[in-house]
């Protein structure tokens, strides 16, 4: 570890806690659907769209209506990108040629975006057309984030309502923080991307003859504007296979540093939002501790593990760190806190290969979706899963001091906790449940490449990245088989909407409930106990199951990697 | 609920077909225009051109194995550096096969230069296969092949590879590297230069 390595790390974190207070700002003028300054530029288009599909935007939904609108609408975006995907080589833009994508390819790639996952079981440059790229991916980039702040939205608004039958409209949630916030900051971001070295042309291939004689062909494409959205709204879906390693996603530091900071800077906003939104600040600055406290440590053992290096390596004379699938332009440090920060948020792009890192190094990735992703977490999603971990946390304090739960004035009763139970545990019994299918069968074992714990850890991380809707992979697995394509697909689906449809069924329910003004008996839900609480609850509850399968995976292959045992 | 759904179809279905319009077309097509009109050498790839020849582009890298260059790193890219194929190995830490590659390597460079450990880049694949850098070690390694192979002062080498190597942006942001085509570049140019 390094001086330089700790210091992009302060940087980073120093450049999120200023970003927290103006970008959740900017989110609760959204979340209150008040006028922002861009309503200049993009009121017009807003009113037009709600015009045309008969939208009234100040229609208060009911919790079912707002997640039935929000159902219909995803189902229908992912049914427009299957087909899309299968009629490829009849469609333009495809300078390629690139032929239509099999059923079951289509299948998992179209649940994949639309879920806010962005698994990729293809390399990118070898199967998308322009118009894939643009059209049928990059809508499910803008459209899936939007959702999932929306989303946030309504949980707050469950939170900070009275006596409400309603929880917002989701029409008019998606259209603002697509146009107001997503849409303005990606045509900032694709012009700093391409005056980076990004590329932005609808060509497809260039021909190089090389100083050695050799010819070489760059893929190449409007990368530039699907690499803003892919960061920003935490999707993760490159358009390279090689994702943000590759020179042409990521051509330098800077970039680097600015992706990194793109994937989180809305979910830090959103603890900012959240605190706005119940009428104390306070309440967002203590799930924002707890997030950072947890996300520092990840980074430290990260960091720390890849720069020790693989004993196994050090042996055959190779000298330093961990650089098996690091680009050298970003190093260690760079590369580790890319793979926490990118695991912790739900976004899935990775600027380095994570299967390629040593056992523990790799091991915290594997944690930070098991967790959940509520360390930070996706653009909204980490924000609802976080505070399903804070309704839990305050039923628990509840039971040590015997008093009935609440939070930010709202009674927490039996109805609430059933319902977080609920959505927290489908995330482990479907990584678990489906991992464990997937190593038993043999089309489940024809997957992974590394053989021993690894090959296990690949498997386990397949379906905890699917299931978390994070999209990054330990890639040696080969995933493009229709086993893996359709089991994969039917976990994002699990993932994403049977943790929302009880999410929001808890947003309805709380915003029927009356205001519960905070007394002296009240467990206080801002400043240090509470903030550790929260990250006991999260570790226990979140972290806890996963522990036996860790330790088949990870944690035996560091044990094998410290005694020189290979595979 | 059926209500839900029954009011929900007119909205999903325009909404649909208009942010397509709006984020998948007019917005990337958007960006295009203007990239191209702003930003046209990096919009196309940072191409650069030699006699109306591309021989390369200034952020991605190209194989070089021969021992008259600088080499790059090894690269899970296809056979090597494939632009069309960019891929790390993905070979975990307790590896057979990267232990029996990395020593072949590393066996292979030190036969060289008897009694340095080999820099880890030099022997291990990137995470693209398409790296454009090495580390400053990386290439000071290899200064005393070079000078050997070109019949160059090895001081004369060194020197090149000093003023060649990036310092990272305000002294943290991102590695001290060497781009491997730009000295290789300059290494022909010094090479022309100090031809009788």
């Amino acid at each position: 570890m390094t001086v330089q390595g700790w210091l992009l790390i302060a940087v980073f974190v120093g450049i999120l806690l200023a970003l927290a207070k103006p970008v959740g700002l900017w989110l609760f003028a959204l979340y209150e659907g008040r006028r922002t300054p861009l309503h200049a530029v993009f009121g017009p288009v807003e009113r037009s769209f709600y015009r045309l599909s008969g939208i009234n935007p100040e229609e208060d939904q009911t919790w079912r209506r707002y997640a039935v609108h929000m159902l219909v609408f995803n189902a229908l975006l992912i049914l427009m990108t299957y087909g899309l995907l299968r009629a490829q080589a009849l469609l333009p833009l495809n300078p390629q040629g690139h032929a239509a994508l099999g059923e079951h390819l289509a299948f998992n790639t179209a649940i994949s975006f639309g879920s806010n996952t962005n698994w990729q079981s293809y390399g990118g440059e070898s199967t998308m057309s322009n118009l894939s790229q643009m059209l049928a991916l990059t809508i499910h980039n803008f459209l899936s984030a939007a959702t999932g702040i929306a989303l946030a939205f309504a949980l707050f608004r469950g939170f900070a309502r009275r006596s409400a039958a309603g929880i917002g409209n989701f029409w008019a949630d998606v259209t603002r923080i697509t146009l107001y916030l997503l849409l303005p900051l990606c045509i900032v971001l694709t012009v700093f991307y391409i005056a980076s070295g990004v590329p932005q042309t609808l060509a497809g291939t260039i021909d190089v003859s090389t100083l050695e004689g050799a010819r070489q062909t760059l893929a190449i494409g409007p990368v530039a504007s699907q690499e803003a959205i892919k960061l920003l709204g935490t999707n993760g879906g490159g358009f390279f296979n090689a994702n943000s390693a590759h020179p042409f996603e990521n051509p330098t530091a800077l970039t680097n540093l600015v992706q990194m900071l793109s994937i989180f800077a809305i979910g830090v906003g959103l603890t900012y939002t959240f605190g706005k939104a119940v009428g104390n600040t306070r309440q967002g600055w203590a799930i924002l501790a707890a997030m950072m406290a947890l996300f520092l440590a990840g980074t430290t053992v990260t960091y720390w593990q890849e720069a020790a290096g693989n004993p196994v390596l050090h042996q055959l004379n190779a000298a330093g760190g961990n650089m098996e699938g690091k680009e050298v332009r970003f190093g260690i440090a760079a590369s580790a806190l890319f793979s926490v920060v990118t695991t912790a948020a739900s976004c899935g792009a990775v600027n380095a290969m994570h299967d390629s890192f040593t056992a523990l190094g790799g091991m915290i990735p594997l944690f930070n979706m098991q967790l959940g992703e509520v360390v930070i977490g996706g653009v909204g999603a980490g924000i609802y899963g976080f505070l399903l971990f804070a309704i839990l946390a305050v039923f628990v304090a509840g039971l040590m001091v015997g008093r009935t739960p609440e939070y930010v004035g709202k009674k927490i009763e039996s109805r609430e906790v059933k319902l977080a139970v609920l959505a927290i545990a489908v995330l482990p019994l479907t990584i678990l449940g489906m991992s464990a299918v997937a190593s038993v069968l043999p089309a489940g074992l024809a997957g992974p490449l590394n053989k021993g714990p690894h090959g296990f850890s690949e498997i386990l991380y397949a379906f905890t990245s699917a299931v978390a809707n994070n999209g990054s992979a330990f890639a040696g697995l080969s995933a493009n088989t229709p086993f893996y394509n359709g089991l994969l697909g039917v976990g994002m689906w699990i993932g994403r909407f049977f943790i929302i449809i009880p999410m929001l069924a808890v947003a309805g329910s709380l915003a029927a409930k009356k205001y519960t003004p905070a007394t002296a008996g009240s467990f206080p839900t801002t400043g240090p106990l509470w903030t550790g609480l929260l990250i006991g609850i999260v570790l226990i509850v979140g972290g806890l199951t996963f522990l036996p399968s860790l330790a088949l995976g990870p944690i035996a292959d560091h044990i094998a990697m410290i005694r020189g045992q290979l595979f | 609920m059926n209500n839900d759904i029954v009011s929900s179809l007119r909205p999903a279905l325009v909404m649909t077909l208009l942010f397509g319009l709006l984020l998948g077309l007019l917005y990337p097509m958007a960006m295009t225009g203007l990239g191209q009109a702003l930003f046209p050498a990096q919009a196309n790839g940072s191409l650069i051109v030699e006699n109306g020849k591309v021989i390369g582009s200034s952020v991605v890298g190209q194989a070089f194995t021969s021992e008259r260059y600088f080499n790059t790193r090894p690269s899970a890219a296809g056979s090597g550096y494939d632009g069309l194929a960019s891929s790390g190995s993905n070979l975990g830490p307790t590896s057979q096969v990267l232990s029996d590659r990395v020593k072949e390597q590393a066996g292979a460079m030190a036969a060289a230069q008897p009694g340095r450990p080999v820099p880890a880049d030099l022997v291990t694949t990137s995470g693209s296969g398409l790296d454009p850098h090495i580390t400053p070690e990386a290439a000071f390694y290899q200064v005393e092949r070079i000078a050997r192979v070109r019949g160059l002062e090895v001081e004369a080498v060194r020197r090149l590879v000093g003023r060649t190597i990036e310092q990272p942006l305000l002294g943290f942001l991102g590695e001290p590297r060497v781009n491997v085509l730009d000295l290789n570049r300059r290494l022909d140019a010094l090479s022309a230069r100090s031809a009788p």
